[in-house]
C-alpha cells in the first residue's frame, strides 16, 4: 500500500516524463487495438456483403468464381442456369425463397443485373441490412431500372432519367440497346456493398431489351462472339489477373473486374441455343430462358447443407451450390494476408512505446539513486525497491493502455461516420475482443517486465552503493 | 564481550567491495549504549563503509558486527533490513529527503515502512508522533510543506526527526552538518543531542571536522582503528 502510494507520488513528481511516457504507450496501444478494430471491421464489412442467403447456385464451376461474379460483381460466372432448372430448385420443398440474377450487360462501366422483386425483398447484407431506396422505388415494369448510390452519384442520375444499357462491355456505343431505354425508378440508398455500383432491372426488362431490334454492333451479333464454354473462362481470381477479356473484337474493360460481362443470351452454348428454340414462342412474354445464378434461402438453415448436396449431386443440369459464408472465408484467407502487415507495424509501434518507457525509467534512475539509498536507510529491502520501480512502470503501462483503449473508442465515436462516408468502411463500435485483450495484457505484462530492468539495476547498485551512492 | 549493554561491538571485521582490496579491516571497536560517539577520519578511511556495515546494509566478508547484541553478520539481508528499520535511525550528509513526499510523510516513512518501528510509538498515533518530533526539532510549521521548499538546515532537521521517530536505540549520522554553515551547525547539533538524550539513543556521529569533537562523550579515530584505511592525500 505504501509502495503504491510512493509509486504514485513519484510518478506525479516527474509529471512531464510521466505524461510523455503515458502518451507514447497510449498511442501505441491505440494503434494496436485500433488496427485490430479496423481489421475486424474490414472483415465484417467484407463478410457482411451477403447475409441471410443460405446458398448461391450457378453453373458448375469454382466456388470463388461463383461468389465473385454473383456477389462482388467481379469476373463472370462459369456458365448459365436454365430457367427451367432454376424453377425446379425454386420449388424444392426445403427452399423458402430464391433470387434469380442475370448478368452480362452494363451501363457505362457499371454492371447491369437482371433480377426479380425477390431481390428487394430477401437480399440482406451486414447484420440485417436490406435494400432500401434513397429516392423512388423498385422497378415496377420492364422499362424501369433501379441504380446503386455510387452509380447515381458518379453519373449524376436522378429518378425519372432515361438510360440505355450496353450489351456486354461498357462504353461501346455500337452495342447499346438503344431501342429499349430504361427509366430510373429508384436510387438505392448507399449501403457500402457492391450494390452501390450496380444497376438493377427486371429479368423481363432484360429479356425484352435483348429482343428489340437493335442498332447492330459486333458484340450483339450472334456468332461474332464465340460461346463462352464452362471451363473455357479463366477463373477470375483477384491478383491472378487472367486475360479477363476472352472475346476477340471487343475492347478491354475500363476496370480490371469492373464490368466483364458475358453476353449469354447473344452467345448461348449450343445446348442453350437449342433450348432457346424450343421456348421461342414464349418470347412475347419476355420470359427469360437463362439466368446466371440464383440465391437461395432455405426454410430451415439446417436444411441448406442437404439442399447444397442435392444440387451438387443432381444428375440434371450440372450446377454448383456454395454456402456464402464458407466461400467468403475461403476468399478472405486468400486476400487477408495484408492484415499481417498491419499487425506487424502495430507490434513495432508497441515495441517503440515500451522502449520509450524503458528509456524514461532508466534515465530517471540515476537521479533516483539517492532516493533508493534513503529508502534503504529507513529499512526498505531490495525487494521493496524492485517493487517500487516495477510498480511504477506497471502503473504507466496500465494507465497508458487504458488511455489508449479510451482513445480508440473516442476516435471510433468521432470518426465512425466520416470514415463510413468517405471510405465505405463501417468499423463497428464493439467491446474488446479476445485478441485485443491479449494485446493489452501483453503491453501491460511487458510494462512490468520493462520496469524490472532498471529495478534490477537499482537493486544491484543499492547493494554495492550501500547508503552512499557513488557518483 | 558481546554484552547486550554494548550498542556496537565489532570484532575482526573485514570487508571489500567485490573482489577489490579490503576497505575495512577492524580488529575491535566498541561503543557503549547511551554514548555520543564522534568517529573521525579523512576521506578514504572507510567511514561510510563501516556505517553501511553497522547499519546492516552491507554484508561483512568476515568477522562480527554486533549491534544491540545482535550479530548482523549472521543475519540474512532481509533480517538486517528489518533490524535497521526497527532499531536504527540514519541521517545522511545531505539530500536526506524523498523529494516527492511532504515533510510529514518523510518523517513518518520508517514507521509506515515497518510495523515494528511503528509499534515503538507505544500507542501514540503516527501523526502525533510526527508532530512531536517536528516540535522537538523546531520544524513544526513546515510539516505540510513540500521538502523542495526547505533550506538545507531545515532539511537536515527533518532528516533528524525521521531518524529519531519511534525512538530507535542507535542513531547514525554521516557528516550531517558538513553542508551547514557554522551557526546552523551548532543549532542542529544541540537539537540532535537533546533528542538523542531524550530517546536514550546511542549517537554515532561521523565527521572529519575535528572542531566538533569536544561536544561528544567519546571519540574514535578511524585511521587508527581500520588497518585497511587508505587516507587519500587530499
Amino acid at each position: 500500500m505504501l509502495i503504491l502510494q510512493l509509486a504514485l507520488q513519484s510518478l506525479r513528481n516527474r509529471a512531464l516524463t510521466t505524461v510523455l511516457t503515458l502518451a507514447s504507450i497510449a498511442l501505441s496501444v491505440t494503434l494496436l487495438v485500433g488496427v485490430e478494430h479496423v481489421r475486424a471491421g474490414v472483415r465484417e464489412s467484407f463478410s457482411g456483403t451477403i447475409r441471410g442467403t443460405d446458398l448461391i447456385v450457378g453453373a458448375r464451376g469454382g466456388t470463388l468464381q461463383l461468389l465473385l461474379s454473383s456477389v462482388f460483381g467481379m469476373g463472370q460466372p462459369a456458365g448459365s442456369v436454365q430457367w427451367d432448372t432454376y424453377q425446379r430448385w425454386a420449388q424444392h420443398p426445403a427452399v423458402s425463397w430464391t433470387i434469380p440474377i442475370s448478368l452480362g450487360d452494363s451501363h457505362r462501366g457499371f454492371r447491369v443485373i437482371g433480377t426479380t422483386e425477390a431481390f428487394y425483398e430477401h437480399f440482406r447484407f451486414r447484420r440485417d441490412g436490406r435494400v432500401e431506396f434513397a429516392a423512388g422505388a423498385a422497378p415496377a415494369d420492364e422499362h424501369d431500372v433501379a441504380i446503386g448510390a455510387e452509380v447515381a452519384a458518379r453519373l449524376g442520375y436522378g429518378v425519372g432519367d432515361t438510360i440505355v444499357i450496353a450489351h456486354g462491355l461498357a462504353d461501346i456505343g455500337a452495342s447499346d440497346h438503344e431501342a429499349h431505354p430504361f427509366v430510373i425508378s429508384g436510387i438505392i440508398a448507399r449501403n457500402f456493398t457492391p450494390i452501390d455500383r450496380a444497376v438493377y432491372v427486371s429479368l423481363e426488362g432484360l429479356e425484352a431489351m435483348h429482343e428489340e431490334p437493335e442498332a447492330t454492333g459486333p458484340a450483339a451479333m450472334p456468332g461474332a462472339t464465340p460461346p463462352a464454354m464452362p471451363g473455357a473462362t479463366p477463373p477470375p481470381m483477384p491478383g491472378a489477373s487472367p486475360p479477363v477479356l476472352a472475346m476477340p473484337g471487343a475492347e478491354p474493360p475500363p476496370g480490371a473486374f469492373d464490368a466483364v460481362p458475358r453476353p449469354q443470351r447473344a452467345a448461348p452454348t449450343p445446348h442453350e441455343d437449342h433450348e432457346g428454340h424450343v421456348d421461342g414462342d414464349e418470347h412475347d412474354d419476355h420470359a427469360p430462358e437463362l439466368i446466371s445464378a440464383f440465391f437461395v434461402g432455405t426454410k430451415n438453415r439446417m436444411e441448406s447443407l442437404n439442399v447444397q448436396r442435392e444440387i451438387n449431386t443432381d444428375l440434371g443440369e450440372p450446377l454448383t451450390a456454395v454456402i456464402p459464408g464458407v466461400a467468403l472465408a475461403e476468399l478472405w484467407q486468400g486476400i487477408g494476408n495484408a492484415e499481417v502487415g498491419l499487425k506487424v507495424v502495430a507490434g513495432f509501434t508497441v515495441l517503440i512505446g515500451l522502449t520509450g518507457m524503458l528509456v524514461a525509467l532508466y534515465s530517471s534512475l540515476e537521479s533516483r539513486r539517492r532516493e533508493m539509498a534513503i529508502l534503504r536507510a529507513v529499512g526498505a529491502g531490495p525487494r521493496t525497491i524492485i517493487s517500487l520501480l516495477v510498480l511504477e512502470s506497471g502503473l504507466l503501462s496500465v494507465l497508458g493502455s487504458a488511455l489508449g483503449v479510451g482513445l480508440v473508442y473516442l476516435s471510433l465515436f468521432l470518426a465512425q461516420g466520416p470514415v463510413e462516408q468517405r471510405f465505405g468502411l463501417f468499423v463497428p463500435i464493439r467491446a474488446l475482443g479476445a485478441t485485443e485483450w491479449t494485446y493489452v495484457a501483453v503491453v501491460i505484462g511487458a510494462g512490468f517486465l520493462v520496469g524490472l530492468v532498471p529495478a534490477l539495476k537499482a537493486y544491484r547498485s543499492s547493494l554495492v552503493d550501500g547508503l552512499a551512492p557513488r557518483v | 564481550m558481546s554484552a547486550a549493554g554494548q550498542a556496537v561491538a565489532v570484532r575482526d571485521l573485514r570487508f571489500a567491495y567485490g573482489r577489490g582490496p579490503a576497505v575495512v579491516d577492524i580488529p575491535a571497536l566498541d561503543i557503549a549504549r547511551g554514548e555520543s560517539v564522534f568517529l573521525y577520519g579523512p576521506s578514504g578511511s572507510g567511514k561510510t563503509t563501516l556505517l553501511g556495515l553497522i547499519a546492516g546494509v552491507l554484508q561483512p566478508g568476515a568477522g562480527r558486527v554486533e549491534v544491540l547484541g545482535v550479530d548482523l553478520a549472521q543475519r540474512s539481508a532481509s533480517a538486517r533490513d528489518a533490524f535497521r528499520a526497527e532499531h536504527v535511525g540514519y541521517v545522511f550528509q545531505q539530500f536526506n529527503l524523498i523529494p516527492y513526499l511532504s515533510v510529514r510523510d518523510n518523517i513518518t516513512l520508517p514507521c509506515r515502512l515497518h510495523g515494528a518501528r511503528r509499534a515503538r510509538l507505544a500507542g501514540v498515533s503516527l501523526q502525533d508522533a510526527a508532530r512531536a518530533m517536528a516540535a522537538e526539532l523546531q520544524i513544526e510549521a513546515l510539516l505540510e510543506r513540500p521538502v523542495t521548499d526547505l533550506s538545507v538546515g531545515q532539511q537536515q532537521r527533518v532528516a533528524a526527526a525521521r531518524a529519531l521517530i519511534g525512538h530507535p536505540e542507535l542513531v547514525i549520522a554521516d557528516e550531517p552538518t558538513s553542508a551547514l554553515d557554522t551557526d546552523r551547525r551548532e543549532a542542529f547539533l544541540s537539537l540532535l543531542f537533546a533528542s538523542c538524550a531524550r530517546a536514550k539513543a546511542t549517537l554515532l556521529f561521523v565527521s572529519h571536522d575535528l572542531t566538533l569533537q569536544p561536544l561528544f562523550s567519546q571519540a574514535l579515530d578511524l585511521t587508527a582503528l581500520n588497518r585497511a584505511a587508505h587516507p587519500s592525500a587530499v
